[in-house]
C-alpha cells in the first residue's frame, strides 16, 4: 500500500476505452512523472486523480481511503493547471485563500496561511494585484501559492511549464525541484517534455496509447526502455536504431550491419544475455544513444567495453558545448555526440567509439527490449 | 497614415476615392432622412406639413404636439395620450428582460461548463424556438392566457416574452461561456466550491459585457415587438407599439401627423438612447445573434 | 455514519443541480413552443372558428376535418396573393438588402475618415420598432403630404409618387421600408467578414499583380461565404415574419396589395374566425421557416462541438 494508488483504474468514454488498466503505486514524498505524447491518456489520468473525471473502473486511493466518486475538494488534493487558471476578478491574494475560504478556513488563519506561502514563494509584493497584471512566471508563482497554501496530501500538476518561455521555463523547472525537495511533499506531474520528467521526478510513467509502457527511476527508463517506444520518446536527440543481425561464435555474440559504404562490420555484445543467444541468426535492432556513439577522446573511459569503427561522416551540427554528428549504419541514420572540438568533418572518415555496455537490444517484432 | 487596428492592404487612386465619399455620405442621408422628417415635423404645427413643408425647418416652434401624444391624444376610446401605454411598456419589459436574461445566462452556463448527453440537441431545440414565426404559437397561446387569466395582462406578455426570449439569451452566454477556459472551473471545484458558488465567484464576474450585450437585446426586442402585444394585450394593458399604431391608424377626425411623429419619437426613444449610449454592446449582440461565434 | 450521508447528499445534489437549474427553462421551450405548435397543427385539422375550445357544458367547439383547412387555404386567391407578395418581397429584400450591405461594407474598409461617425448612422434603423419604420415612411410616401408634395411644392409640378395607394406599386414601399431598417445590420456583418480577412493574403494578391477588382471578385467576397449565407439566413427569416410593418404601413392595402402570410394569418384568426385556416396558414409559414434554419442551425452546432 503506498501512499497514493493507482489499482487497475481504467477510463473509458462509451464503448472506447481510453486508459488502459493502469496499475501505479506513489509512496509519500515521491515526485511522479507521467509523461508521453498528446493524446497518451496522462491528463486524463491525472483529472481522474484529481476527480475531474471519474473512473470508469478500478480503484484510486490516497492513504487506503477509496476516491471513487469522491467530490475534489474533498480528496485534500491541489492542482496546478497548465494555463494557472487564476480567477481573473480576484486579486492575487484572493486567489490564493479561495480554496480555505471555500472550506470554511476562518479568516485570522487564512490570512496567515496566505503569508507563509507567500513567502515561501516570494509573491509578497504581488498580493494585492489582479492576475492580468502578472507575468507568466509570477503567475506560475501563484498558481503554486494557491496549492500549497491547502497543504493538500498530493500535488497534482498538469503541464505547468509549457506556457512559459524558454528561459523561464529551466528557472521554474529548478523551482519546482527545490520546492519538492525542502517540502517533502508527494507530487504526481503531467509533462510531454522528457527533459522534464528526467529533471524533475523521482519516477517516471511513460505512457502512449492509454498504457503505461514502463514505470521507474529516470536512469531505468533511460538507459534500459521497455521498448521501442520509450527508447525513442524519452531522450534527445533520440536513440539511435540500428537493424544488425546476431552471430553467436563460442562465447562471443556479434551484432552484424553494415557500415555507411555497405561493407560488413560487426560489434561485440558486453555481458550477452542466453535470451540474446537464442537469438542467433535473427535480425535484431541494437539501440545506442547518441551519446554512446563518439569520438575515441569522447568515449566514457569507465565504460568495461567500447567498440571502435571507421565510417562516413554524413552531417556536423556544432552545438557548442557537443558536436552531433550523423553518420549511417546498417542503412539507418545514427546521430553521435561528440566533443565539441572533436576533429571530423562532413564527407570524410572518421573512428568512432560505441559504448557496448550502454547498448540495448529489441525485437523488431514485439518492439519489447530483449533482456 | 497607418491605422495599427486594420491596415488594409487595398489602395484606391483619389477619384475613385472621392466617389466612394460621395456614395457613403448619400447612404447617410438616406438613413437619416426619417428620423429627421420625424424630428422636423413633430416641432411644427399641423398646417406647415399639410402645406408642403414636410422637408422644411418649422417656421413655428411648438411642443405641442409632444405635449399632445404624449398625455391628450386619442387612443382608443379614451383621450389618454401614450403615457399609460409607456408605463405599459416599462413593466412588461424590465421583469421580461431581468427573468430572461438570468436564465439564459444560468442556462449558458450549464450547457458549457456541466456537459451531459444530449446537450448540443438541447440547445439546438432552445435556439430553434427564437426563429420560429410566432404565429405558430399565437392560437394555443391566446388560450393559454385566457386560461390562466392572464389576457390581455402584463403579466401574461411578461411570460410571453420571457420564453421566447430564453433561446437567444441562452446563446449569447452559451457562446460567451463557452470560451471561458474550463480550467478556471476545474479549479474552483478542488477549491471546494459548488455549482452556484463557481457561478456567482468565477463566472460572474467575468460576464458584465456579454450581460449588457443580452439586456440590450432583449430589451430592444421586447419594447419593439408588436405582434404579442397587438394579440394578448390590445386594451388597456397595450404596450407602446400597440398604442403608437392605434395612434397613427385611427380613422376619426383629421390626421394629425405632427402628433404621429411626436408619438413614433417617443415610442423609439427608448431603444434609440440605449442604442446611443451603447451602440457597441447593439451591434455584438445583432452579430451574435446571427453569426453564431 | 449521518455524516457520510450527509456527504453523500450534498455530491449528489451537485450532480444533478446543473439538470436542475436547466429544467424550468427546458420545461418552459418544450411546453410553450413545441407543445403549442403541435397544438396549432392540431387545431388546423379542426373547424376551429373562435377562442375557447370548449363551450359552457364543456363540449368541444370543433370537430376534426382532415385536410379541409389547407385545401381550402390554397384555393383562397387572398393566400395566393399573401404568397406571391411574399415571394416578390422576400426575394427584393433578401437581393437589395445585401448588395447594399456589401458596398456600404466594402467602401467602409477603404480607410474611411469618419467611420465611426457612418457606422451607426446606417446601423441605427434596426434598433427601431417597425411600427417607428412603418409610420416615419408611411407618412414620408403618402402623395398628400410626403415626397410628392414636396417635389411640387419646390417646383416640379408634374411630380408624381403614389405608390403607396398603387394596388400595383405598393409592395415596393413596404420593401423599401424593410430594406432602409435592415441593410445597415447586413453591412455590419459584411463588414465583420471583411475585417476577419488575413491581411497576408491580401499582400500576397497584389505581389501578385491583381487589381482592386480582381482582389475582390477572386479573392475577398468568396471568403465572405459565410456572412452571406448568416445574411441570407436571418434576412429570408426576417422577411417570413414581416408583420409590424406591413400593418403599420398600409395595413395590407390598398386593397390585399401588400398581405403578406403573417397578415393573412392574423385576419383569418383573430378578425374573421377561421382560426382553422389561420392555424392552417401558420403551419405552412413554419415549415417554410424550417426549411432554411434547421440546416443552418444543424451545421452551425455541429461545427462547434
Amino acid at each position: 500500500m503506498g501512499f497514493l494508488d493507482i489499482d487497475n483504474a481504467t477510463k473509458s468514454y462509451g464503448a472506447v476505452e481510453v486508459l488502459h488498466r493502469v496499475d501505479i503505486s506513489v509512496e509519500e514524498g515521491e515526485f511522479l512523472v507521467l509523461v508521453g505524447p498528446s493524446g497518451c491518456g496522462k491528463s486524463t489520468l491525472l483529472n481522474m486523480i484529481a476527480g475531474l473525471e471519474e473512473i470508469s473502473s478500478g480503484e484510486i486511493r490516497i492513504k487506503d481511503a477509496v476516491m471513487n466518486g469522491v467530490h475534489p475538494s474533498k480528496r485534500n488534493i491541489a492542482m496546478v493547471f497548465q494555463s494557472y487558471a487564476l480567477y481573473p476578478n480576484m486579486t492575487v491574494g484572493q486567489n490564493i485563500t479561495f480554496g480555505l475560504e471555500m472550506h470554511g478556513v476562518p479568516k485570522g488563519e487564512r490570512e496567515t496561511a496566505m503569508a507563509e506561502v507567500a513567502k515561501l514563494l516570494q509573491i509578497e509584493q504581488l498580493l494585492d494585484r489582479k492576475p492580468g497584471q502578472l507575468s507568466g512566471g509570477q503567475r506560475q508563482r501563484v498558481a503554486m501559492g494557491r496549492a500549497l497554501v491547502r497543504n493538500p496530501d498530493v500535488f497534482l500538476f498538469d503541464e505547468p511549464l509549457s506556457n512559459l518561455d524558454a528561459k523561464l521555463r529551466v528557472d521554474m523547472r529548478t523551482e519546482i525541484k527545490k520546492l519538492h525537495q525542502k517540502l517533502g511533499t508527494t507530487i504526481v506531474y503531467v509533462t510531454h517534455d522528457q527533459i522534464e520528467a528526467m529533471t524533475l521526478s523521482t519516477r517516471i510513467a511513460v505512457m502512449n496509447g492509454g498504457y503505461v509502457q514502463q514505470l521507474g527511476t529516470p536512469k531505468e527508463i533511460y538507459d534500459t526502455p521497455a521498448n521501442l517506444f520509450v527508447a525513442t520518446f524519452m531522450g534527445s536527440p533520440s536513440m539511435n536504431l540500428i537493424p544488425v543481425r546476431v552471430r553467436t561464435e563460442g562465447n562471443a555474440v556479434y551484432a552484424v550491419t553494415q557500415n555507411s559504404q555497405g561493407q560488413e562490420i560487426s560489434l561485440t555484445f558486453f555481458q550477452p544475455s542466453d535470451r540474446l543467444r537464442s537469438y542467433d541468426g535473427q535480425e535484431i535492432i541494437l539501440g545506442i544513444r547518441p551519446e554512446a556513439l563518439t569520438d575515441v577522446e569522447g568515449a566514457d573511459q569507465r565504460s568495461a567495453h567500447v567498440e571502435r569503427l571507421e565510417n562516413m561522416v554524413a552531417v556536423t551540427e556544432p552545438a557548442g558545448s557537443d558536436t552531433f554528428v550523423t553518420t549511417t549504419l546498417g542503412g539507418a541514420e545514427c546521430v553521435a555526440r561528440m566533443r565539441s572540438d572533436a576533429d571530423v568533418v562532413a564527407g570524410k572518415q572518421t573512428v568512432f567509439a560505441v559504448n557496448m555496455e550502454k547498448a540495448v537490444v529489441f525485437d523488431p517484432t514485439t518492439e519489447q527490449r530483449i533482456l | 497614415m497607418s491605422v495599427a487596428t486594420q491596415d488594409t492592404a487595398i489602395r484606391t487612386g483619389r477619384i475613385a476615392r472621392a466617389m466612394i465619399y460621395l456614395v457613403l455620405v448619400l447612404f447617410a442621408l438616406f438613413y437619416v432622412l426619417p428620423l429627421y422628417v420625424m424630428a422636423v415635423n413633430s416641432v411644427k404645427p399641423l398646417s406647415e406639413i399639410t402645406g408642403g413643408g414636410m422637408m422644411a425647418l418649422p417656421e413655428v416652434w411648438t411642443i405641442e404636439p409632444w405635449l399632445k401624444a404624449w398625455s391628450t391624444a386619442q387612443i382608443g376610446v379614451e383621450p389618454t395620450g401614450l403615457r399609460p401605454y409607456f408605463w405599459n411598456s416599462i413593466s412588461m419589459v424590465v421583469p421580461a428582460v431581468a427573468i430572461s436574461t438570468v436564465l439564459g445566462a444560468l442556462n449558458g452556463y450549464v450547457l458549457t461548463k456541466w456537459r451531459f448527453r444530449w446537450d448540443t440537441i438541447l440547445f439546438g431545440l432552445m435556439l430553434f424556438a427564437c426563429f420560429i414565426p410566432f404565429q405558430i404559437v399565437l392560437i394555443p397561446m391566446a388560450a393559454v392566457l385566457g386560461f390562466l387569466g392572464l389576457a390581455g395582462s402584463t403579466s401574461g406578455l411578461v411570460l410571453v416574452h420571457v420564453v421566447y426570449g430564453i433561446g437567444f439569451s441562452t446563446l449569447y452566454f452559451r457562446n460567451y461561456y463557452a470560451v471561458f477556459p474550463t480550467e478556471l472551473v476545474r479549479a474552483a471545484q478542488i477549491d471546494g466550491a459548488g455549482f452556484f458558488q463557481i457561478f456567482w465567484r468565477i463566472l460572474l464576474p467575468s460576464s458584465g459585457p456579454i450581460s449588457v450585450v443580452c439586456i440590450i437585446w432583449q430589451f430592444t426586442n421586447i419594447w419593439n415587438d408588436f405582434l404579442f402585444g397587438a394579440s394578448f394585450a390590445s386594451g388597456d394593458g397595450a404596450p407602446m407599439t400597440v398604442a403608437l399604431n392605434n395612434l397613427v391608424q385611427s380613422s376619426t377626425g383629421v390626421k394629425e401627423y405632427n402628433v404621429h411623429f411626436a408619438g413614433a419619437i417617443l415610442a423609439a426613444l427608448p431603444t434609440l438612447l440605449v442604442y446611443i449610449v451603447a451602440g457597441r454592446y447593439f451591434v455584438r449582440g445583432l452579430m451574435a445573434g446571427s453569426v453564431k461565434g | 455514519m449521518q455524516s457520510k450521508s450527509e456527504v453523500d447528499f450534498r455530491s449528489r445534489l451537485q450532480i444533478w443541480l446543473p439538470k436542475i437549474v436547466l429544467s424550468p427553462s427546458l420545461a418552459l421551450v418544450f411546453v410553450f413552443v413545441y407543445g403549442f405548435i403541435l397544438f396549432t397543427v392540431y387545431v388546423s385539422f379542426t373547424d376551429s372558428r373562435i377562442l375557447p375550445f370548449v363551450d359552457k357544458n364543456g363540449d368541444p367547439t370543433f370537430s376534426l376535418i382532415g385536410f379541409t383547412n389547407y385545401e381550402k387555404l390554397f384555393s383562397l386567391s387572398h393566400w395566393e396573393i399573401s404568397l406571391t407578395n411574399m415571394a416578390v418581397f422576400a426575394g427584393l429584400y433578401i437581393v437589395i438588402c445585401s448588395a447594399i450591405g456589401l458596398l456600404l461594407a466594402i467602401f467602409l474598409d477603404q480607410k474611411i475618415r469618419g467611420e465611426g461617425l457612418l457606422r451607426p448612422l446606417y446601423l441605427y434603423p434596426m434598433a427601431l420598432s417597425f411600427i417607428v419604420t412603418g409610420t416615419a415612411w408611411k407618412w414620408f410616401l403618402d402623395p398628400a403630404i410626403g415626397l410628392e408634395n414636396i417635389m411640387q411644392s419646390w417646383g416640379w409640378v408634374s411630380f408624381s409618387f403614389d405608390w403607396i395607394k398603387s394596388r400595383d406599386f405598393a409592395i415596393y414601399t413596404v420593401v423599401l421600408a424593410a430594406v432602409w431598417q435592415s441593410s445597415g445590420f447586413v453591412m455590419a456583418m459584411f463588414l465583420a467578414g471583411l475585417r476577419g480577412i488575413d491581411n497576408e493574403i491580401l499582400k500576397a494578391a497584389q505581389m501578385d499583380g491583381a487589381s482592386n477588382w480582381n482582389l475582390y471578385r477572386r479573392i475577398i467576397i468568396p471568403q465572405l461565404r459565410p456572412a452571406f449565407l448568416s445574411a441570407f439566413v436571418i434576412l429570408a427569416h426576417l422577411a417570413i415574419k414581416t408583420f409590424d410593418l406591413v400593418i403599420a404601413m398600409t395595413g395590407g392595402g390598398p386593397g390585399r396589395a401588400t398581405e403578406l402570410p403573417a397578415t393573412f394569418m392574423y385576419s383569418y384568426t383573430f378578425s374573421r374566425n377561421q382560426m382553422g385556416i389561420g392555424a392552417a396558414s401558420a403551419v405552412i409559414m413554419l415549415m417554410t421557416i424550417a426549411a432554411i434554419m434547421i440546416p443552418y442551425l444543424y451545421s452551425e452546432l455541429k461545427e462547434k462541438t
